[in-house]
């Protein structure tokens, strides 16, 4: 045997055994903002998974916005799980791509979202404009920065968020959550197309004196610009964001990955899962959990998407073309 | 038919068989991908959702903000296209490389530079702030980002024209006691004027397309400096397949239509000149 032929039969050997320890791959096809939070919990559970099974997994990440990533699961990225900030976003995926089944939500324990966060308020530094609360954003002389409800589930998160407030307020009620919300709107002056952009034009342009987002969003602010340039306000009331899971069944079945993706997210439950997701101010589900971070999450009253009647209700009354929203973007518009 | 003896060149029906069947593969095939997926709306509903009032909006500040990028280029380009030329000066071929910088540059790129720069803290904004001009997160940054794409298209097309123009006919004009002005008007302006409307025309059209850079400087209030393609990715993101795709093909219908009409322009314009001679 000539050397080259020693040499080329060996590299094939070499590929083949590569090829018969090969990982399993999983993809996990995710939101923006949850990029830090799967950076840290990924490792975690390779780990674990090995220890257990004996066997070695790799865990792809792709983030997006919320939408657009469910998006394209529906038009044909193989993703084994997604992991959402809306329920509403699997729901497209169950009935648009048919990739998952539905009754995903009953699969894992707190309609399957492992962790949630809540609409926070940010101020700069000092909170020189003295915003306590909902109210404070719809005053006259205030700049209120949000991303845009019509692209990102931050955006609506802080619009449902604003107009709960409405309702939750001393003699609430519809006509109320309208005014205050349109309040707050018309003080926008620039809508982000998503949750880091919005961050963006708060931090780094400095542009208006509040901006509205996810909690866990205002730790990375905190990790990305220094603690010490703006401060957070925890408004009377907020909403709760359940922050959702799902195998995606087709493309796991093809795949033959359902027993590893089942338990990549079953481990989000985990104590060591929760610990992550507290580290990186995601509220956590378990009880131990919570309360070892207590001092981290105050407890301010929060309202769920229940509310709306779920979120699927609260997209079709608030957000679809024509309903409350675009009535008021038209009203304030008139108004300039 | 004298179809085939159209040219003296061999291979007429295989390059035209090649150039149909790669026309119909890129160009044609998404298009009426696009247009099919639209005929799933009856008329009513897709008259609806294109005449929108927000839409209408956003179509005045689309071909609105295009127009005017496309014509301050139809400017600038001819003045960048004519130094580059007519001047020798050191430094020359940095600043003729400089020109298709836009076009390397990805949009998102340019649109974040050009909102740091402009917005109220940034390097230029601020000065401007002061003066009382808005640019970043006004209608302004939309047409300032449309400049910035667009720039390359009325260079590049009025540059070879004017390097291949015979300084003869000048010198000949001008030894006949023709006028700066007249020389301009009646000698270089017609020579290079096809080259002139295509390059506006080119960058028109890519003006309105353009979501990238704009995105990130707009400000996207809604009513006053929301782009079209803008209202597309937002009925995505409600998962309205059919509402993007009816007014992309309004997008379609009205920049086909522009661009009908300019080149129906150029077409009369090389006739008459034509005739002239």
């Amino acid at each position: 045997m000539s050397l080259l032929r020693k040499l080329s039969l060996a590299l094939a050997l070499s590929s083949l055994s590569a090829l018969a320890s090969a990982d399993t791959t999983l993809l996990n096809v995710s939101y923006d903002v949850m990029r830090d939070f799967y950076k840290d919990y990924n490792p975690a559970f390779s780990k674990y998974y090995e220890a257990k099974f004996k066997d070695k997994v790799t865990i792809q990440q792709s983030h997006g916005g919320s939408s657009k990533q469910a998006r394209s699961v529906i038009d044909g990225l193989e993703a084994d799980v997604v992991t959402m900030n809306q329920s509403t976003d699997i729901d497209a995926i169950v009935e648009k791509g048919k990739q998952i089944n539905a009754g995903w939500e009953k699969k894992y324990p707190d309609e399957a979202a492992p962790f949630s966060s809540l609409q926070v308020l940010i101020v700069r530094k000092g909170n020189p404009k003295g915003i306590k609360d909902w109210a404070d954003l719809g005053k006259s002389g205030i700049q209120v920065i949000v991303p845009n409800p019509k692209t990102s589930g931050n955006g609506r998160y802080t619009f449902l968020a604003a107009w709960g407030a409405g309702l939750k307020q001393a003699g609430g009620n519809e006509a109320k959550a309208r005014e205050l919300t349109t309040a707050i709107f018309s003080n926008v002056p620039v809508l982000d197309a998503g949750g880091r952009a919005a961050t963006t034009t708060f931090m780094q342009r400095q542009i208006g004196d509040v901006l509205v987002t996810f909690e866990n969003e205002a730790e990375m602010i905190a990790r990305e610009f220094g603690r010490g340039n703006f401060e957070v306000i925890y408004p009377s009331v907020s909403i709760d964001a359940d922050l959702p899971v799902a195998v995606v069944d087709k493309v796991v079945d093809k795949k033959g990955t359902r027993k590893v993706a089942t338990e990549y997210l079953n481990y989000l439950w985990s104590p060591e899962g929760q610990e992550i997701a507290a580290q990186n101010y995601l509220r956590p589900r378990n009880a131990a959990v919570t309360a070892k971070y207590a001092k981290q999450f105050p407890s301010i009253k929060l309202f769920g998407v229940a509310e709306f009647g779920g979120l699927k209700a609260a997209q079709k009354k608030f957000f679809d073309d024509g309903a409350i929203y675009d009535q008021i973007a038209a009203e304030i518009a008139k108004k300039k | 038919m004298k179809f085939k003896q159209s040219s003296v060149l061999p291979g007429f029906n295989l390059s035209l068989g090649y150039s149909l069947l790669y026309l119909s593969l890129i160009v044609l095939l998404p298009l009426a991908a696009l247009i099919s997926k639209t005929l799933g709306l009856d008329w009513a509903t897709f008259w609806a959702i294109v005449s929108e009032p927000r839409v209408v909006a956003t179509y005045k500040v689309t071909f609105g903000a295009s127009l005017i990028a496309a014509l301050i280029n139809l400017f600038v380009g001819l003045l960048i296209a004519w130094v580059l030329v007519r001047y020798p000066f050191p430094g020359k071929r940095f600043i003729d490389a400089l020109v298709d910088l836009p076009f390397a540059l990805p949009t998102a790129v340019a649109g974040i530079a050009l909102a740091t720069l402009y917005a109220p803290n940034g390097v230029l904004g601020e000065p401007l702030e002061k003066l009382g001009i808005k640019i970043a997160f006004t209608p302004l940054g939309i047409v300032l980002a449309l400049t910035f794409i667009t720039l390359p298209f009325v260079v590049r097309t009025v540059q070879p024209v004017l390097e291949d123009m015979e300084k003869e006919l000048e010198e000949a004009a001008s030894s006949l006691g023709a006028t700066r002005w007249q020389i301009f008007s009646k000698v270089i302006l017609p020579t290079i004027f096809p080259a002139l409307l295509t390059g506006f025309t080119l960058a028109f059209a890519r003006a309105i397309g353009e979501f990238g850079s704009v995105i990130f400087i707009a400000g996207n209030m809604p009513f006053k400096s929301e782009i079209t393609p803008l209202m597309i990715i937002s009925k995505l993101e409600q998962y309205d397949y059919l509402g993007a795709t009816a007014i992309a093909v309004v997008m379609l219908a009205v920049s086909f239509a522009l661009l009908l009409l300019i080149n129906g322009l150029q077409w009369w314009m090389a006739k008459r000149l034509g005739r002239r001679k």
